[in-house]
């Protein structure tokens, strides 16, 4: 067995970010260069929106009743029952819905493009489209991330209404909260900053989910096993830059919006 | 095309000091044992992947100095049949095929309709325009391939062993069908194969229009008329270059051995 190199695996390491980086550089550039693949964009918007509709609306629903539940023990023993419509909607809005709408789309998506795209990159469907002058970049690439940063945003949104109809659910079946004091207290307790943040997430996400799914796909190499090996590696980066992402957009827009 | 002294290693050299000219209307035909390097000539060829050192010069553009955004435009010009076929397996035959027209009016229009058709109808494959991929058997996918590769008329066309792993009819078919694009359209093209057969065939026999079929070089004719020629590689090297004739004669102890 050839013993470990630490500078050969640095070297693949800085290789790898940079390949990751003129790959999601391109991604976007060629939004503003001609061929545009309406077409291909509409259909992964299709499988990526409307695929994941059902997936968002479940964890979405039960993000919110269960945030309800788990909080409504401490807000009674302080006698605040009546803020679980601002602790749930503040909580859904600014992190959970976006977060969690992140990670299902990740693991549902990230996996389906690393594989989709290992699958011809192995079987040479990358080279062909390349050797009919096909740029895959554009192709492939491109309507993938433009497809997911606009579902995702909208997902998210949906992620946040369909969690503070589940708060709101658990708050006036189980809890016995008056409808019109949840529903207030979780409108006023949103400010603008927490609306920009809870906006703002999905499109990062969006862009990390197609752009890591993409690039894993399209390095995959060694058959079956390296499409398999793509798909796995693809899924826990990009769960893993969600969350390292979603630390430094909230620590910026906190800093930003001076909560 | 021009290859002029390229290498190329990964970890270990593959290709040393290559050069060779293709000719417009010239048929190449590269042999060698596996792992010589023969399919990577032709992914050079196309820009796909980049030399080590040395120049390769296609349809005169010196292409190790092109970006990959400039070599789009001159592969538009170059057809490859790739050995495992490559078709994209969630589209159609008639997406296959159509792929490059479908790229410059983003649908398939009824002027393309009927380019496809007969780009099946000169592989003979017409019914399957339907089809998927995963539907043919594999003779059938290389056939399909090759209408891929052929439908714009390239310049130029490089096959990667179109006929590995087909029975020896359905390679047949396959040979006859690049003679008649040899003899029909006169394109440049540069072939391997593992298949000595096949290769003997290409440069014995020539495709008659009034039979619409392949037949053999009769007494009036040269084997040399078919601009067919013969490069045989050896670890990475080029060792013999010229026509069937002068492979059958060379003296060389290992092309001796490799034609036996």
């Amino acid at each position: 067995m050839p013993l470990f190199s630490p500078t050969e695996f640095a070297k693949d390491q800085v290789q790898a970010v940079q390949d990751y980086s003129l790959l999601a550089g391109r991604s976007l550039s060629n939004v503003f260069a001609q061929p545009r693949y309406v077409a291909d964009t509409l259909l992964q918007a299709d499988l990526i929106g409307v695929g994941s509709l059902p997936i968002v609306v479940l964890t979405g629903f039960f993000t919110g009743a269960v945030l309800a539940l788990q909080t409504s023990s401490t807000l009674q023993q302080f006698g605040s029952l009546s803020l679980t419509g601002k602790l749930v909607a503040l909580s859904m809005v600014r992190e959970l819905g976006p977060v969690l709408t992140g990670l299902m789309v990740a693991g549902r998506n990230s996996s389906g493009m690393a594989s989709e795209l290992g699958s011809m990159k192995v079987t040479e469907q990358i080279d062909a489209m390349r050797a009919m002058g096909v740029d895959p970049s554009k192709k492939l690439v491109t309507p993938r991330v433009v497809a997911t940063v606009i579902m995702l945003f909208f997902l998210g949104i949906l992620s946040d209404l369909v969690g503070l109809t589940g708060g709101f659910i658990i708050s006036y079946t189980l809890l016995g909260l008056n409808p019109n004091e949840y529903w207030t207290t979780a409108y006023q307790a949103l400010r603008f900053g927490d609306v920009i943040m809870g906006l703002s997430k999905p499109v990062v996400f969006g862009f990390i989910i197609a752009s890591i799914g993409c690039y894993y796909g399209l390095s995959a190499k060694g058959g079956t096993q390296g499409v398999g090996r793509a798909t796995t590696q693809a899924v826990v980066a990009a769960s893993v830059l969600i969350l390292v992402s979603d630390f430094f957009i909230t620590r910026l827009l906190t800093g930003f919006f001076a909560y | 095309m021009r290859f002029e002294d390229v290498a190329m290693s990964f970890d270990h050299p593959v290709l040393e000091g290559i050069s060779f000219r293709l000719p417009r209307g010239e048929t190449k035909i590269l042999m060698g044992v596996a792992g010589t390097g023969k399919t990577l000539i032709l992914k050079l060829a196309l820009g796909l992947v980049k030399p080590d050192s040395g120049h390769i010069n296609v349809l005169g553009n010196e292409i190790t100095a092109m970006h990959e955004q400039e070599l789009f435009a001159l592969r538009r010009n170059i057809g490859m049949v790739f050995q495992e076929s490559a078709l994209f397996d969630s589209q159609t035959v008639e997406e296959n095929v159509a792929y490059r027209l479908i790229e410059e009016t983003g649908k398939i229009t009824e002027e393309i309709h009927q380019r496809v058709l007969e780009a099946l109808r000169f592989v003979e494959l017409e019914h399957t325009v339907s089809l998927f991929p995963a539907e043919l058997s594999g003779g059938m996918r290389r056939r399909v391939a090759i209408a891929r590769a052929i439908i714009t008329q390239p310049e130029v066309l490089l096959y990667d062993s179109p006929t590995g792993g087909l029975d020896p009819v359905t390679s047949n078919t396959i040979i006859e069908l690049i003679v008649k694009q040899r003899d029909v359209y006169h394109t440049s093209s540069l072939m391997v194969t593992h298949r000595l057969q096949d290769a003997f065939t290409m440069a014995s026999h020539y495709f008659d229009r009034e039979q619409n079929k392949m037949v053999p070089v009769g007494d009036g004719m040269d084997c040399g008329d078919l601009n067919t020629r013969f490069l045989i590689l050896r670890d990475g090297k080029i060792i013999f270059e010229g026509t069937a004739a002068e492979l059958l004669r060379c003296t060389d102890p290992y092309i001796r051995e490799y034609l036996s």
